[in-house]
């Protein structure tokens, strides 16, 4: 088991080390220079070049790469050409909206597909499997800001019953926070909802056909009670799976998500330092998705070997 | 796991009655909190080093004062000078403060503050408006209420500079951290920030003047322009400073809960043509482009008939302003046969612009005019602005470009051969400069036929002038109609 982990983490350092190089190449071929930008259409030649000097522009990328890893090892995320603040806790800031609005988009998914998943498994040759497995099939063509633009006009625009969008920080305001959550998880939650209930159908379906299973019928136990009691675990394995996946996906979903609601997370956080070529934002936020990504990976593999004791073995 | 699980469906549920409460009030709640959306958010709040507009949009006027302000028709009154006289050499600017008035760290305006906010623009200053105080020889405090500027020429332009962010006053004590804590005399400070989201200002307690209708207005920010428009309709905001897609404002004027108001603005949505590089170096190919365009046909496809045609780089506001926009009619036939005679018959020219709403859809309708006179344009779309900047702005490459100029008085700029037009016109160099240090009356005349000059040589090709399209709620009163200023005045709202 330690092995396994020490083995995981290597890989998951080397991934990230790997990703900041390739991050890094990235923002140094992107058109567009940053020192120009942030003193906008009227500075003199001879400022921005200073600027760019000021910024480190001027220097070998090599330093500029390990002068933002230097920083980066020591907790430091570099200053914001653009604001001239330390990006770090601004990014903290922004990580906080994100992750709640992950975390709500995630639950909301999961509360509509396990059950969803389940009742079209078991019932997958009455109508009403048909149904909710064709629900979840169009479900999945929706995009998630099609579906909050939607939830927008109706339920804030038309209906007014919930803010159209904004933050309120939890510790200031719990009930607007969550009614300012509500829309946004919804619209997140539901597209990836869609895509788990297929999967979680999928993978009870396969369950159901199992050996085990009939055993279990046999011994006497009602259909209902041997999936509970011997399938779902079973079934979990693939479903985790595709969890950890879909996590990766809920973050890309997120970034849009966020634009629609005028949520401050990571997602609009990165979309304003694009447009204003704040490259060290750029790095820093798109480092902290891709580590975010890793990790859930990370955790996925490790969830495996607790949920089948046949992989701690290999 | 699973208690917690618990503990976020009891949470949800707990919104039940929230959500059953029907349509809330905006923020705070109180009578006197006012919420405005913007679209663009300020980087910081250092107007002296950061450039953009949304920084002055947001302070001045209201957290930061100058001697003079700029009224909505554009005529320059008094702020913290009750008044002042102008030496018969026009030199000498003697300002007479008011007395009484602190800045928010306590320390009291006085004489000294205005030498040292003029004399910092030139030491700290960074953007490129600095230049504004180049004419400025020196400045003596006469008394504590008694300032005066001295020029090293006479200058028409540098009282209105002094009305925008460059005339801003500075407290002596209060410059340590401008970026996160401005400090003026406006009748507002700055309360809180949150980035992405909001800037909320509140009602200075010691403020000299008179008392501001909103005890705290929230400034709230928003990229998207739907997500600015669902704002106000479900109640988020009161007022949406500057509708940015004419489409969507008769939803705010078939409602009644709204009223909307359209004005000008300083925004002149220019065509601009490579002066520098032919074809366009030649004039009758700018005048037959110019000719081939409809641009009635155009603000009604693009704008939705919204907006004001102009025929030069003046808005209505300007004193020296005329109505310019006959000067070309639109006449394919002419321009095929200016085309021809140009020898330029089969012309194929790149439009590079920068991906902003009113760019795109006014490229696609020139595009189509252009090609009836057998001009073939390609339409290139660029990451604004730090694409465009670089490309079209800062390397010149480009043929046709489409931008929104939204600088006061920037006519200017087509008497700097360097400038991105790449126009170079010594006559028009030569009035520019005898317009800033002649008299009034002489710069009004001279600036008219800089005016003229630019349009018969068809410099660029003035698309329209962008209006200010400001949607409210009917209980909000005092908007201004014309954004001439630098500044989202909330000074006079009632």
């Amino acid at each position: 088991m330690i092995g396994a982990v020490l083995r995981r983490g290597t890989i998951f350092l080397a991934s990230v080390l790997a990703a900041s190089i390739v991050i890094f190449l990235c923002m140094a071929v992107l058109p567009g220079d940053p020192a120009q930008v942030a003193l906008g259409v009227n500075a003199t030649p001879e400022l921005v070049q200073r600027t760019r000097q000021e910024f480190g522009l001027d220097r070998p990328l090599l330093t500029q790469y390990l002068d933002w890893m230097g920083g980066l090892a020591g907790g430091d995320f570099g200053r914001s050409y653009v604001t001239g603040q330390p990006i770090g806790p601004q990014l903290a800031d922004r990580l906080g909206v994100t992750l709640w609005l992950v975390g709500a988009g995630m639950l909301v998914a999961l509360l509509l597909a396990l059950p969803l998943g389940i009742l079209a498994a078991v019932r997958h040759r009455r109508p009403s499997g048909t149904v909710v497995t064709g629900l979840a099939q169009l479900g999945v063509a929706v995009p998630a800001f099609l579906a909050g633009i939607i939830l927008v006009q109706v339920f804030a625009v038309r209906l007014g019953w919930l803010p159209s969008g904004g933050w309120t920080p939890p510790v200031r305001d719990p009930v607007e926070w969550l009614r300012g959550l509500v829309l946004p998880a919804i619209s997140l939650g539901l597209v990836q909802g869609a895509v788990l209930t297929r999967y979680v159908r999928s993978a009870v379906l396969d369950v159901l056909g199992e050996d085990y299973l009939r055993t279990a019928r046999a011994k006497g136990l009602r259909p209902g009670q041997a999936l509970v009691r011997h399938g779902l675990r079973n079934a979990a394995v693939p479903v985790v799976t595709v969890l950890g996946l879909q996590l990766a996906t809920l973050l890309v979903g997120a970034v849009v998500v966020e634009r629609v609601f005028v949520l401050p997370g990571l997602g609009s956080m990165l979309l304003d330092a694009v447009s204003a070529r704040d490259l060290l934002a750029v790095q820093g936020i798109v480092l902290v998705l891709v580590v975010g990504v890793l990790l859930v990976n990370f955790a996925v593999d490790l969830l495996y070997t607790v949920l089948d004791p046949r992989l701690r073995r290999s | 796991m699973r208690v917690r699980f618990r503990v976020a469906i009891a949470a949800l549920l707990l919104l039940v009655p929230a959500c059953s409460a029907g349509s809330t009030a905006t923020v705070g709640g109180g009578e006197s909190t006012l919420a405005v959306g913007f679209s663009a958010e300020p980087k910081n709040f250092d107007f002296t080093t950061t450039d953009g507009s949304a920084i002055p949009q947001a302070l001045l006027y209201n957290v930061y004062e100058g001697l003079v302000k700029l009224d909505g028709s554009g005529r320059i009154v008094p702020l913290l000078a009750k008044s002042w006289t102008i030496s018969p050499d026009r030199l000498r600017y003697d300002f007479r403060l008011h007395e009484g008035v602190s800045f928010s760290n306590g320390a009291p305006f006085t004489a000294e503050d205005v030498k040292f906010s003029i004399e910092r623009v030139r030491t700290e200053w960074t953007v490129s408006l600095k230049s504004a105080m180049d004419v400025v020889d020196h400045v003596e405090v006469v008394g504590p209420a008694h300032a005066r500027v001295v020029l090293n020429r006479p200058s028409n332009s540098w009282l209105f500079s002094m009305a925008g962010r460059v005339g801003a006053m500075f407290s002596r004590t209060g410059v340590s951290d401008l970026a996160s804590k401005p400090v003026g005399t406006g009748p507002y400070l700055v309360a809180d920030r949150r980035r992405g989201e909001e800037i909320v200002l509140r009602e200075n307690p010691d403020y000299w003047g008179e008392d501001p209708a909103y005890d705290a207005v929230h400034l709230k920010y928003y990229a998207d322009p739907t997500a600015l428009n669902n704002a106000l309709l479900s109640n988020g905001i009161d007022v949406i400073s500057a509708i940015a897609a004419p489409d969507s404002v008769p939803q705010f004027e078939a409602d009644e809960r709204f009223q909307v108001s359209q004005g000008t603005t300083n925004g002149e949505v220019v065509l601009a043509f490579n002066n520098a590089r032919p074809p366009l170096d030649d004039l009758r190919v700018r005048r037959a482009l110019t000719m081939a365009i409809d641009r009635e046909a155009l603000l009604a496809t693009a704008m939705a008939g919204r907006g004001t045609l102009i025929g030069s780089m003046v808005p209505p506001t300007d004193p020296w302003y005329e109505d310019l926009s006959g000067y070309y009619p639109h006449d394919p036939d002419r321009a095929r046969a200016l085309l021809a005679a140009a020898g330029a018959t089969d012309l194929s020219l790149r439009l590079r612009i920068p991906n902003l709403p009113y760019a795109m859809s006014s490229a696609q309708v020139i595009t189509s005019q252009l090609a009836e006179v057998g001009v073939q344009v390609t339409i290139e779309p660029l990451d604004f602005p730090a694409v465009w900047l670089q490309s079209v702005f800062t390397d010149h490459d480009y043929d046709l470009s489409i931008i929104q100029h939204v600088e006061a008085r920037d006519i200017t700029t087509f008497g700097d051969p360097d400038y991105y037009w790449g126009y170079d016109n010594p006559r028009v160099r030569e009035l520019l400069t005898e317009a800033d240090s002649g008299t009034p009356e002489q710069r009004i005349a001279t600036m008219r036929e800089v005016a003229r000059t630019i349009t018969a040589d068809a410099a660029a090709c003035w698309l329209f002038l962008f209006p200010n399209v400001v949607a409210a709620k009917k209980k909000v009163t005092g908007l201004v109609r014309n954004q001439v200023s630098e500044s989202f005045d909330l000074t006079g709202l009632t």
